[in-house]
């Protein structure tokens, strides 16, 4: 058993090495990404190692890469699984196609171009569709320069500069959206299919084997259930949980499923979806609009006239009350996000010890070292990173019930 | 701040909020229609179920010891009447043989007193002959001697015969 345990955390280890090892061999982290002079100067620096075969390990740049969303999923070495892009703008209408249209970087396509997993859209109307090799310098082709306390970004191509736009986003003015079918998605649709052809699975077993006690994964399928049904909408919700639960045990196996996936260094695994602040984002507005949608009168009048407390009272706490409304789902958007992020964080960190310290040392001597610090540390904090994506999974459902039980409570003054 | 400025992960991306949203929303439609409602009504049915089997094991329970007492209740009572019977059996079996000894004491002792009185009877007859006997007896003897001695005296004929009358004979 023991024996078992190591194998599997020996091959897990490795695994995770191999992946931070060919990113940091595929390099598509440029060096002089920083946009400050001193960083500049670091860029230049490392780009003349370059010349020697010996490039700088960023380990910041590394995490960054690696907590993001890109459109490919990175196996090893060179070798990665391309996703659909799809892309929508007014004057081109939608454009589809593979990411491997880029070219790890190398290409632009129909005036789309990829900025180290953002899609960006060159402004200029004028530059030719269609698949466009770019010129760079060594291993970026995209430039990056500060102004007004803006980032801009450029490409080269026939020697001529041309400015792109920022990357579509929520909040972002863009000429276009990007709908692409992302790690993130990719991994979202995995976790649901997942989830799907488990949950049929198992109801199907509870059809054929009525009454009967629960075997395999029916049985681990049901522990949960039954802990949310038991823990959270019972407790939360009274009477009223089974209305809820069906969104209460969706919330929760499908947050636990990102997360674990999350977890998993190697392909089907390792997006950072949870850790990602528009998929918090769109569950808080669902947990938002589910709370809302069902509040019942006696909530709204708690928000806007206060039972029991003097007029003055009233009148001062209808506003407070009324962002406790937003601030509510907000915090939901907040904690999953920055917990799964803090984790995937410490994690490339740690193990990011090992390369720097092998630089440090320029030799194999420095990575042992590394390795001899990281290799117990990271043991421990993905073992712990597991114990948060049940807890994240948890306190998002229980703090949902809870905010759905305090809105569709009926009081008896 | 370069580093939250490059930071992807906190600039909410609108594609991956839209993903996000389509596909938790068909997830929980999916998943509500074909696996949780029929997993929490197959719990439901299962606990019900179990907890109604619970309820007949216990009735099935305390009707077996209802049922058990009451043929103990039966048996000792089975067993006292038996003890009652045969008491009665021992007494009746002794009062029948005391009955018949008394009885054959009584007999016996009529059949006694009926000898006695026979024997009296007859010994009475046999003294009455006797004494009639004797005194005729005693007048022949006396008679003979007499009429040797007195020949013809009436009057101590007489007198002999009231003598013997006054003899008793008992």
């Amino acid at each position: 058993m023991i024996k078992q345990w190591f194998v599997y955390i020996s091959i897990y280890l490795g695994m995770s090495f191999g992946v931070l090892k060919a990113q940091n061999a595929h390099g598509n982290a440029p060096e002089n990404h920083g946009n400050q002079p001193t960083h500049q100067a670091q860029g230049e620096h490392a780009t003349e190692n370059h010349g020697a075969s010996a490039k700088k390990f960023d380990l910041n740049e590394l995490i960054l890469n690696h907590i993001g969303n890109t459109n490919e999923f990175h196996l090893w070495g060179d070798l990665s699984i391309p996703l659909p892009c799809i892309l929508y703008s007014k004057e081109d209408g939608l454009n589809t196609f593979l990411s491997s249209e880029w070219h790890h970087g190398h290409k632009a396509y129909n005036r789309y171009v990829s900025d180290h997993g953002a899609v960006r859209r060159i402004k200029d109307a004028s530059f030719p569709s269609g698949s466009v090799a770019l010129e760079g310098h060594g291993e970026h082709f995209i430039e990056h320069q500060q102004a007004n306390g803006e980032e801009v970004g450029s490409i080269t191509h026939q020697g001529k500069k041309y400015e792109l736009e920022k990357p579509s986003g929520l909040l972002a003015g863009t000429s276009f959206y990007d709908f692409s079918i992302t790690k993130n998605v990719f991994t979202m649709l995995l976790a649901a299919l997942l989830l799907f052809f488990i949950f049929r699975y198992v109801a199907g077993r509870y059809k054929t084997h009525p009454n009967q006690a629960p075997t395999g994964i029916q049985n681990l399928m049901e522990v949960l259930v039954m802990f949310i049904v038991n823990e959270v909408a019972k407790p939360m919700l009274g009477d009223r949980y089974l209305k809820f639960l069906p969104y209460l045990l969706t919330i929760f196996f499908f947050i636990l499923t990102c997360n674990v996936l999350g977890l998993i260094p190697v392909f089907p695994g390792g997006a950072n979806v949870t850790g990602n602040i528009a998929t918090t984002a769109a569950l808080a507005l669902i947990a938002f609009i589910v709370v809302n949608v069902n509040g019942k009168a006696d909530y709204w009048k708690h928000i806007f006239w206060m039972p029991g407390v003097p007029v003055l009272m009233k009148i001062f706490l209808a506003p407070i009350e009324l962002i406790g409304v937003f601030t509510k789902p907000f915090s939901l958007m907040i904690r999953l996000f920055a917990n799964i992020t803090a984790g995937h964080i410490i994690i490339l960190a740690l193990v990011g010890l090992i390369f720097v310290f092998g630089q440090a040392g320029q030799s194999i001597g420095g990575s042992i070292g590394g390795a001899a610090i990281s290799v117990p540390f990271t043991l421990f904090l993905s073992i712990i990173e597991l114990l948060v994506a049940f807890l994240q999974a948890f306190i998002f459902t229980i703090l949902t019930a809870s905010y759905i039980g305090a809105a569709t409570e009926e009081h008896h003054h | 701040m370069i580093f939250l400025a490059e930071f992807s992960v906190i600039k909410p991306d609108f594609g991956l909020f839209f993903w996000t949203l389509l596909i938790f929303l068909l997830l929980l439609s999916l998943l509500a229609k074909f696996a949780f409602r029929p997993i929490v009504e197959a719990l439901t049915e299962r606990e019900k179920t179990i907890a109604d089997s619970l309820a007949q094991a216990d009735n099935a329970r305390s009707e077996m010891a209802n049922l058990k007492a009451q043929n103990e209740a039966l048996l000792a009572q089975a067993r006292e009447e038996r003890t009652q019977i045969l008491k009665e059996a021992k007494e009746m079996g002794d009062g029948i043989v005391a009955d018949a000894k008394v009885r054959a004491q009584d007999e016996a002792r009529k059949i006694t007193q009926a000898a006695m009185a026979e024997i009296e009877n007859q010994k009475r007859a046999a003294a009455t002959t006797l004494k009639n006997q004797s005194g005729a007896l005693a007048l022949d003897i006396a008679g003979k001697i007499l009429r040797r001695e007195l020949a013809g005296n009436p009057e101590q004929q007489r007198y002999v015969n009231s003598i013997t009358k006054e003899i008793n004979l008992n």
